[in-house]
């Protein structure tokens, strides 16, 4: 079995190298995709929509209606990783721990049990080893604003420089893990709880997709930003990066949520109570 | 562009993706994944695809060795294959 899959796997290598012979050199001015599409785009690109960075205006503006359904696979994945993995019945014999603040004695409260409602010296904890993380959790709070701020500049930065909604928005996501992991799961959903990264989630597609709507309620086609001069008293070429600026900004939030609640989801393995 | 450093990150990648498929430790075949992806990001900024080396080292590198590695947490460490 092992050897038909070897031999299997070197004739499709093989055959998969035999078709990249074919391609065009890379760098090759001659070849189609250089010559015919891309001198557009280089030449235009200023012209058309005032930004820089060729790559974000292909992406959210010539190529806009592909990217908004690459927005829409990650909110669809975010969806599934939710639809599979949750499970909302509690499992029969389940006893939690707790640490109890002020001499650090870890106790475990079996079914039935709680401690005192009105007592904040206990800390619910996860069951299995959890150290004292001061250290961790000290330099994750430093550290998370910046992150914060370095992904909100990625988004807002993308006309300039590499970067835009996908990246910022998985650099948010990553500070939200980042303060999970630092702290604790149950910390973290009580900040992002799943109904809010579910709303966050939609309410990034539907910025990407409510921008193409409002420029055919502007008489113009789906997603032609420059029918958003009207609303924003800019000229076309301005509107169009301005649309850019809004669509980035739909990707990050739909892309931060998703990520957060795979990784909230995985991590509990779907009952987004104890985890990594 | 220093065809001996695109040489180099280039063995280091296959190395690192055929370790990641032969290793019998799940967590270090994520740990390998996540050194692959990063020096795949590397290949791309030599290239000049600054867009896709920055995705690539965000998702590849970091949010996804983050997902193995919680996701290895709940299955067993060690495969049988």
């Amino acid at each position: 079995m092992r050897l038909t899959g070897l031999i299997l796997l070197v004739a499709l290598g093989g055959l998969l190298f035999y078709g990249a012979l074919d391609f065009p050199d890379w760098g090759d001015p001659g070849s189609p995709a250089s010559s015919h599409v891309s001198p557009y785009y280089i030449e235009h690109t200023m012209s058309d929509t005032q930004v820089p960075n060729i790559v974000t205006s292909v992406l959210a503006d010539y190529r806009g209606y592909d990217t908004m359904f690459e927005t829409v696979v990650i909110f669809t994945a975010g969806i599934v990783c939710i639809f599979l993995l949750r499970t909302f019945k509690t499992t029969v014999s389940e006893s939690k721990m707790y640490r109890h603040l002020p001499t650090g004695i870890t106790i475990r409260i079996e079914k039935g049990g709680k401690v005192p409602d009105d007592s904040d010296h206990f800390e619910r904890i996860d069951s299995v080893w959890v150290p004292y993380d001061l250290v961790i959790r000290t330099t994750s709070r430093m550290i998370i604003p910046f992150i914060q701020i370095f992904a909100l500049y990625v988004i807002a930065h993308g006309h300039h420089s590499p970067g835009g909604g996908f990246q910022g928005g998985v650099i948010f996501g990553a500070s939200i893990v980042l303060f999970a992991i630092g702290f604790n799961l149950r910390t973290a959903i009580r900040q992002m709880g799943e109904k809010v990264t579910a709303f966050l989630c939609a309410l990034g597609v539907f910025i990407y997709a409510g921008t193409g709507m409002v420029c055919i309620l502007l008489k113009s086609n789906y997603l032609d930003y420059h029918a958003l001069a009207a609303l924003f008293g800019t000229d076309p070429v301005t509107a169009r990066s301005h649309g850019i600026l809004i669509v980035e900004i739909g990707v990050g939030i739909a892309v931060m949520a998703v990520m957060t609640v795979l990784y909230i989801t995985l991590s509990s393995a779907g009952k987004q109570d104890e985890g990594l | 562009m220093i065809w001996q450093i695109e040489l180099i990150i280039l063995v280091l990648v296959v190395m690192f993706g055929v370790g990641a498929l032969a290793t019998r430790d799940l967590l270090s075949a994520a740990i390998l994944f996540g050194a692959y992806s990063f020096l795949l990001c590397l290949l791309w900024a030599i290239m000049g695809a600054v867009d896709v080396a920055f995705t690539e080292s965000s998702v590849g590198a970091g949010i996804s060795t983050v997902l193995f590695v919680s996701a290895v947490l709940h299955t067993t460490r060690r495969t049988d294959n």
